[in-house]
């Protein structure tokens, strides 16, 4: 694990990372706090609930803009030796591990209002899907659509970063741009789908389930949009090699990662959830 | 580990770069924007210590309530809190939103982040010979996303919850009390207060897991690692995967109540068990992420004074991993009373049991260690040796309560929480005084003294025993939790557990005693002042280590024991 001595930073005689202090996780932490209490704000109709969130939230993405900045320019400065992007590999690994787990939680309660409905609510009635719901999404509509746009997402993500890898620039834009625009359309659609469904957001299991469930994977998307983005913005200002380009495989892996869940919603909420329900 | 200080200089001095090593940021930057696992160890210890005192100060509000029968104080502590004229609906929320604090704050905002993120940050990179953690910046982040956890709890207690100011639910946040029962704004206070400490562990977590698999130092691989890291890395798995359910579940309760959403809502078909199912499938997990770091500490502790290698480190490690693993599928064992099937109750009896049986490798693998050791009762091996019997008590009453006959009969009674006190301020927290004397020293520098550390083991001994021994009894007898007033047949022992409370508190002021002379009349620690037993690396380094150590990584032998 030794390194290279003259070539390291400072006097250390290791190839790990050690960082200068840094305001960025002070300044997330506020932007997070702020949020979160502008958000109770606007919850109860309090004075600020207008505005407060949206400064949190301002606070917030800035301070995220300046800490991941940060960490391009100490990519390009050459503090990401190959442990550090080992670290980077597990980090990331592990972050979507934990989100796994966020999605086991929806789908735990999905499960539980399709598997069990209530007898005694009138709205559910004893069947899934509910009697409030007069009728559901027709899943080889717009959500079998949705299904194949993010497949074939998944491989121009991967059109990308074999381009990548074989040094061909061209490709790699294109095959970002055709990810990022696949992402984008899959939003638009589910936004479309949204404003068109026959049923309403509260009020029974099956709209919180479904909503909650399919909104909180459509914030995924949106975050992995963004990350391609960032992603491709890079690839104009000439990062990336072939040999090293974390940032592109992390969001690669964040995508693959936000499509395999749809596969799970797809098949298991508009398909089995809906399965023999007059679709609209 | 002795053999690795003759492989390296761990010394500032005796290289060339004393300089760097012990250049230290100026006091904004060092203590606002740090990246130095050591400082943000420091930062969390010190943070615990005062959320440990704001949580125990409503513990002491509870036992003097709780001294005789009626309600003697509660509406003056209502007042505290922001209510006029508290009516007797106000008066009794105030109750509510004490035990909700204290455990909240305890568990989250105590327990957490002195033995994870203090002990955890300090010793977990030094013991593998890493100069610091794999995620310094991120590091950062976790510790000041717990305070905004705990500044967004301290604004719960003063805006209006159920039928008075304060988050009245419980640590567990049930629906329908948490969503219809609280419509105010200081129950959503509290789950952002969850939220934002939850994705600090979470960010902890990974960090403590990429640097355990990724930082070791050469030869130090995963079966020569010191216990104490073992079980920070399974609980740092623990928290990964156990914390994002509870952020979903947190998030029904947010959307149940703002939003319309009837996750628990019965009328729109919703199921409060299923969020008894989702909290506790994190809950369960969360009870061994607060005594695994303490079962690592002990191991380190009497493997030091009994100058012994522990006893079957291997079964030692995968003990910790069975907990772990087992802990997952255990979860409904809190919840016996609210209608499971015979045959579902059956399975989480017998699971549960299961884990009795990796807890008995430790508890026994300890004493194996100090059978014919050369034992010393210094005074983290005094805590150590009664965090075995405190542990083992709330052990044996789990046994009890692992059993769905006996838990219908004295759930929600003070027999519950009797051994849950028994496990973690009993357990947990005597790992953590343990853990404190062990290592004090070298993190300040500074000896502490070693009579006036027994004099604090034994007054709060008594005191704890004092406090939760007569909860037996009480519980046996159907006292039931949550209530501030009781029947006079429960008068003697609560008087009892009372006084209790003055003699552990009295066992703070001799503690704080102690740090006061360590920094005012303390000799200076020297490297490794166990002695002998005490083998791993941050006995190499001096005391406190350099700002950043191992600048030069050691190299681990391979005659290295644990």
């Amino acid at each position: 694990m030794n390194g290279e001595e003259g070539t390291m930073a400072g006097t250390k005689n290791h190839d790990y990372h050690i960082l200068p202090p840094d305001i960025a996780p002070l300044a997330t932490t506020i932007g997070a706090f702020v949020f979160t209490s502008g958000m109770v704000l606007f919850m109860h109709d309090m004075p600020g609930g207008a505005f407060v969130p949206w400064a949190g939230l301002a606070i917030l993405l800035a301070s995220m803009f300046m800490w991941f900045s940060k960490i391009v320019k100490e990519a390009h400065a050459g503090d990401h030796t190959p442990v550090v992007q080992l670290h980077q590999r597990y980090g990331m690994i592990l972050f979507i591990a934990s989100e796994v787990m966020f999605f086991v939680g929806w789908f735990w309660a999905f499960f539980d209002f399709s598997l069990f409905p209530s007898e005694l609510a009138d709205v559910i009635g004893g069947q899934w899907p509910p009697k409030a719901i007069e009728a559901v999404m027709d899943p080889f509509a717009l959500p079998l659509l949705n299904t194949l746009i993010l497949l074939c997402s998944g491989t121009t993500v991967t059109w990308a970063h074999h381009s990548l890898i074989h040094g061909d620039r061209e490709g790699l834009k294109k095959g970002l741009w055709a990810t990022i625009l696949l992402g984008a359309l899959f939003s638009c659609i589910q936004a479309y789908e949204y404003m068109h469904a026959p049923f309403g957001f509260g009020g029974n299991t099956y709209s919180s389930a479904f909503y909650m469930a399919t909104g909180f994977h459509g914030f995924h998307v949106i975050v992995g949009t963004i990350m391609l983005i960032v992603c491709l913005k890079r690839t104009y200002n000439g990062d990336f090699t072939p040999r090293q380009h974390f940032g592109f495989e992390a969001a690669a892996w964040y995508w693959h990662f936000v499509d395999v869940v749809w596969l799970f919603l797809f098949v298991a909420v508009y398909i089995w959830g809906g399965w023999g329900y007059p679709t609209h | 580990m002795a053999t690795t200080a003759d492989h390296f200089q761990a010394h500032p001095e005796d290289h060339g770069h004393h300089h760097d090593a012990e250049h230290k940021p100026a006091f904004f930057a060092r203590w606002f924007m740090s990246t130095n696992h050591k400082d943000i160890g420091t930062m969390y210890l010190i943070f615990a210590i005062i959320a440990g005192i704001v949580g125990g100060a409503f513990s002491g509000m509870m036992r003097v309530e709780l001294n005789e029968p009626g309600i003697q104080y509660l509406d003056t502590f209502a007042r505290w809190f922001g209510a006029v004229n508290p009516d007797f609906n106000t008066t009794l929320h105030t109750w509510n939103v004490l035990i909700t604090a204290h455990g909240l704050i305890m568990v989250f905002f105590m327990v957490m982040p002195a033995i994870i993120g203090g002990f955890g940050n300090w010793f977990v990179p030094i013991m593998i010979g890493a100069p610091d953690m794999a995620f310094p910046r991120m590091n950062n982040i976790s510790f000041w996303l717990t305070v905004a956890g705990f500044c967004s709890l301290l604004c719960s207690a003063f805006v209006p919850g159920g039928t008075g100011n304060g988050a009245g639910t419980g640590w567990t946040v049930y629906a329908p009390l948490s969503t219809s029962g609280s419509p105010g704004p200081a129950v959503d206070f509290g789950i952002f207060a969850l939220h934002l400490a939850g994705a600090g562990s979470i960010m902890g977590a990974i960090n403590f897991i990429t640097t355990i698999f990724n930082m070791r130092a050469p030869g130090m691989t995963i079966h020569k690692m010191p216990l104490f890291v073992w079980s920070v890395l399974v609980t740092a798995f623990l928290l990964l995967l156990s914390l994002p359910v509870l952020a979903a579940a947190i998030t029904m309760l947010l959307t149940d109540r703002n939003f319309g959403t009837t996750f628990f809502d019965a009328s729109g078909g919703g199921d409060p068990v299923l969020y008894q199912h989702l909290f506790w499938f994190f809950g369960h997990p969360e009870v061994y992420i607060m005594i695994l770091p303490g079962f690592g500490i002990i191991s380190q502790i009497i493997s030091t004074f009994s100058k012994k290698p522990v006893f079957g480190y291997l079964g030692m490690a995968y003990a910790m991993v069975a907990i772990g693993v087992v802990g997952f599928i255990v979860w409904a064992h809190h919840m016996y009373a609210t209608g499971l099937s015979v045959n579902t109750k059956m399975y989480f009896t017998a699971a549960t049991m299961v884990i009795a049986v990796p807890t008995g490798v430790k508890i026994f693998s300890w004493i194996a260690t100090m059978w014919g050791g050369s034992v010393e009762f210094k005074s983290p091996m005094v805590w150590a040796m009664g965090f075995i019997f405190l542990f083992t008590v709330g052990g044996v009453t789990g046994v009890y309560l692992a059993n769905g006959g006996i838990d219908d009969v004295v759930h929600d009674t003070y027999f519950v929480v009797a051994h849950f006190h028994y496990v973690l301020s009993l357990g947990a927290v005597t790992a953590l005084f343990a853990g404190f004397y062990y290592w004090f020293p070298k993190m300040s520098g500074r000896m502490h003294s070693e009579f006036l550390s027994h004099v604090h083991f034994w007054i709060f001994f008594v005191g704890v025993n004092m406090i939760f021994f007569p909860m037996h009894f009480l519980g046996l007898q159907g006292m039931p939790r949550r209530y501030p007033d009781y029947a006079e047949a429960y008068t003697h022992w609560n008087h009892i557990a009372t006084v209790g409370y003055m003699v552990m508190a009295a066992s703070l002021v001799v503690w704080f005693i102690n740090i006061a002379y360590a920094y005012i009349a303390g000799k200076k620690a020297e490297d490794n002042y166990w002695g002998e037993g005490a083998t791993t690396l941050e006995w190499t380094l001096t005391s406190p280590p350099p700002f950043h150590q191992f600048e030069t990584l050691p190299v681990i032998g391979e005659t290295v024991h644990h």
